[in-house]
């Protein structure tokens, strides 16, 4: 216990001394950790409404924000790391802000977003009562090396969660797990209504690990399927229920998709308590996370940033956000957050923009983002590899327009911030008092 | 060139087959096959055929791209081949189709029609792969190579100085590829592992066959290796001299030459 204590109190100054620097750090999970190794089971282990993980490959921070306010609106006191600090001493460092001395994390339920790899590692540690699997694409194959391997890493999540799992019935990465589970977890499925199935992009890789074609069961009435009515607008069936119709301030299929991904899960996690009004009115008012098709008003126009890190990821916000041309920018980095390899930019087609072209392009990777978008003949103003130069230009050059961002994620991080000073939004990690 | 279109069902246009400006009269109609696109083409292997059917077009040349998936036909007159990495799971979905076809290909390498095989597509073009626990899986032997299963995975940035220059791109591959004694390789390594991080070599070329651990893709960034091969190809399709049309390749050289910058500067420095 005192050293849990000790490992608070060394914690929660190295976030204060973060968060005079800028914040967003992990460093202060990193210190906790040091002082006390068991800091997190301490602090988790006795949250009696469960401890639930998302994971997956697109969609984790989004997800989570939703599915921890629809439990939160049902009166819960939910923990979560809300700033897609997706390592385990990221959710160290977003707990130590409302942890008391003792340890003890004064909670209901934990909803905690974390990558692939750090949920097994978390796993070791915590058991999750629940885990939510959203899907597999290839992404970052610098650091998992194969598609294949994010699927492996998913199942041992799921083998070692103890009451229950969902997981998404159109990616047969995430559905073949079903066969993997321990004994007596229970199973839902969250999807797209085979009904409108037909009429969507193909959001999925395809598994080509197995020669037979995966069957899945039909819907039961715990399965939420995603319904859109247009655009903006959609319902999440179970069964005879509904939860809908309702439009979320995030724009796009793959909100829609995490909606009913997070409804799904918040069912199962509340039981009888759910109720699909209180649901309804807390996922319309949920904000986008940071980055993620949020929407800046810059200088009395709109600016989009729109975080893009694979081509499944990046398929679909085209989708969602091509057929509106607005003054776009494409800023490519390489770092190790953003994955190394920027192959997989020939994976994306990038047909959507070749109408209204490409304003600028940027990042470490701007020349090869230039070459990948003459190859499906889309035009492109310049390219301007440096971040800060890049956006002043595009602001300069598009002054009465809305202005769209498609940035990988140190990009998204270094755009946000300058962002944040120049228009005085919350700084990265302070999105909860925002 | 007649007899390609409709009668192998089996094959479907590809996506990269679909866009780009037709540039005045055509000089000929180019065959380009995709092997396995779904099973041995992660990592971006179809920027290469995006590429080569990009630039097959603007040098004033008809392409038709021919996907060709485990149990279909090949066309018959193919005149360019690319087949690209996957992953192990992939590569055993694959083996027993490419046996089928391995005479047929064999031959066409032989005539001299242009391959560009990439990571575990240039593993199968070698003589063997050898798993880590000593299984030997036989290659199709057009390039004399054999690949071993190693623990380490070599991952990362990748330039080899070649006789098309310095060509760039990201290998990921825990197979480690060793040149028999006359086996020619693409070149040699300046920055990154190559074959297998100890010999120095990178990559191996038999006639118009090239064998490469270079994805990146690697052609759209390396114009001079692309059009090496379309002209070959082109020589094939129409049994006169390639004419090459004249290309704008300025983001090309410029991505090229500002990565291969980085990663010298980064080999140097470690």
């Amino acid at each position: 216990m005192l050293r849990t204590t000790a490992a608070v109190i060394a914690g929660k100054a190295a976030r204060v001394a973060a968060r005079l620097r800028g914040g967003g750090s992990a460093m202060p999970g990193l210190v906790a950790e040091r002082v006390d190794p068991a800091f997190l089971t301490h602090a988790l282990g006795r949250v009696p409404g469960g401890v639930v993980v998302v994971s997956g490959t697109n969609g984790k921070t989004t997800t989570t924000k939703m599915l921890a306010a629809i439990v939160a609106a049902h009166g819960r006191r939910v923990f979560t790391n809300p700033t897609g600090s997706n390592f385990t001493r990221g959710v160290i460092s977003s707990m130590l802000g409302e942890i008391p001395l003792s340890g003890r994390l004064d909670a209901d339920v934990a909803v905690l977003e974390l990558d692939e790899w750090h949920a097994l590692q978390f796993a070791k540690v915590v058991t999750p009562t629940h885990a939510l699997l959203l899907n597999v694409a290839r992404d970052q194959l610098d650091r998992f090396a194969e598609i294949d391997t994010t699927a492996k890493l998913l199942a041992s999540l799921a083998e070692q969660t103890r009451d229950g799992v969902v997981l998404n019935r159109d990616d047969s990465f995430v559905a073949r797990i079903d066969g993997s589970l321990g004994e007596g977890v229970a199973v839902r499925w969250f999807g797209i209504d085979p009904v409108v199935a037909d009429d969507l992009p193909p959001l999925h890789e395809a598994d080509a690990r197995f020669s037979d074609e995966l069957a899945v069961p039909d819907a039961g009435a715990d399965d939420g399927l995603l319904h859109p009515h247009d655009a903006r607008s959609f319902s999440v069936h179970f069964g005879g229920d509904e939860v809908g119709p309702l439009e979320l301030k995030q724009r796009g299929l793959a909100a829609m998709i995490n909606a009913t991904a997070a409804t799904t899960m918040a069912r199962m996690v509340l039981g009888s308590a759910f109720s699909a009004r209180t649901a309804l009115t807390a996922l319309q008012a949920v904000t986008p996370p940071f980055g993620r098709g949020e929407v800046i008003d810059a200088g009395g126009q709109p600016l989009e940033l729109v975080l893009v890190k694979n081509p499944a990821g990046f398929t679909v916000a085209l989708g969602t956000y091509g057929a509106e041309p607005v003054a776009t920018m494409v800023a490519i980095n390489d770092d190790y957050a953003d994955g190394q390899d920027v192959s997989w930019l020939y994976d994306v087609s990038f047909e959507s923009l070749r109408e209204k072209g490409v304003a600028l392009t940027s990042g470490i990777r701007g020349y090869d983002m230039a070459l990948r978008l003459s190859y499906d003949d889309v035009p492109v103003g310049g390219v301007e590899l440096d971040l800060e130069r890049a956006l002043d230009r595009l602001l300069a050059e598009h002054p009465d327009e809305p202005r769209r961002i498609f940035c990988t994620y140190t990009a998204m991080m270094r755009l946000r911030r300058l962002l944040a000073a120049r228009y005085g939004l919350a700084n990265f990690g302070e999105e909860a008092s925002a | 060139m007649s007899g390609q279109s409709s009668s192998h069902s089996s094959n479907e246009p590809s996506a990269a087959d679909a866009s780009g400006p037709a540039v005045g009269a055509s000089k000929g109609l180019v065959n380009l096959v995709h092997l396995y696109p779904r099973e041995m083409s992660i990592y971006g292997d179809l920027g290469n055929v995006r590429c080569l059917a990009g630039r097959i077009r603007r040098h004033g040349y008809d392409v038709r791209v021919w996907d060709h998936h485990p149990g279909s036909t090949l066309p018959d007159e193919p005149h360019l081949f690319m087949g690209g990495g996957g992953q192990d799971s992939g590569q055993g979905r694959v083996e027993e189709d490419l046996a089928a076809i391995a005479d047929r290909l064999r031959g066409l390498a032989t005539d001299g029609v242009p391959m560009l095989m990439i990571c575990g597509m240039y593993q199968l073009f070698g003589n063997a792969f050898i798993t880590v626990e000593g299984q030997e899986l036989p290659g199709l032997g057009i390039l004399d190579v054999t690949t071993r299963g190693n623990a380490k995975r070599m991952i990362g940035g990748l330039v080899v100085d070649t006789e098309w220059g310095q060509v760039v791109g990201f290998e990921n591959h825990s197979g480690s590829t060793v040149l028999a004694p006359g086996q020619a390789p693409l070149g040699r390594v300046l920055a990154g592992n190559g074959n297998n991080g100890s010999d120095g070599t990178e990559g191996a070329r038999t006639d118009n066959v090239v064998g490469c651990y270079l994805h990146g893709p690697a052609l759209p960034a390396n114009p001079p290796l692309a059009d090496a091969l379309i002209a070959a190809a082109a020589e094939h399709a129409t049994g006169r001299p390639f004419e090459p049309g004249e290309l704008d390749d300025t983001l090309a050289d410029e991505a090229r030459t500002r990565q291969i910058a980085r990663l010298l500067k980064t080999a140097k420095a470690s």
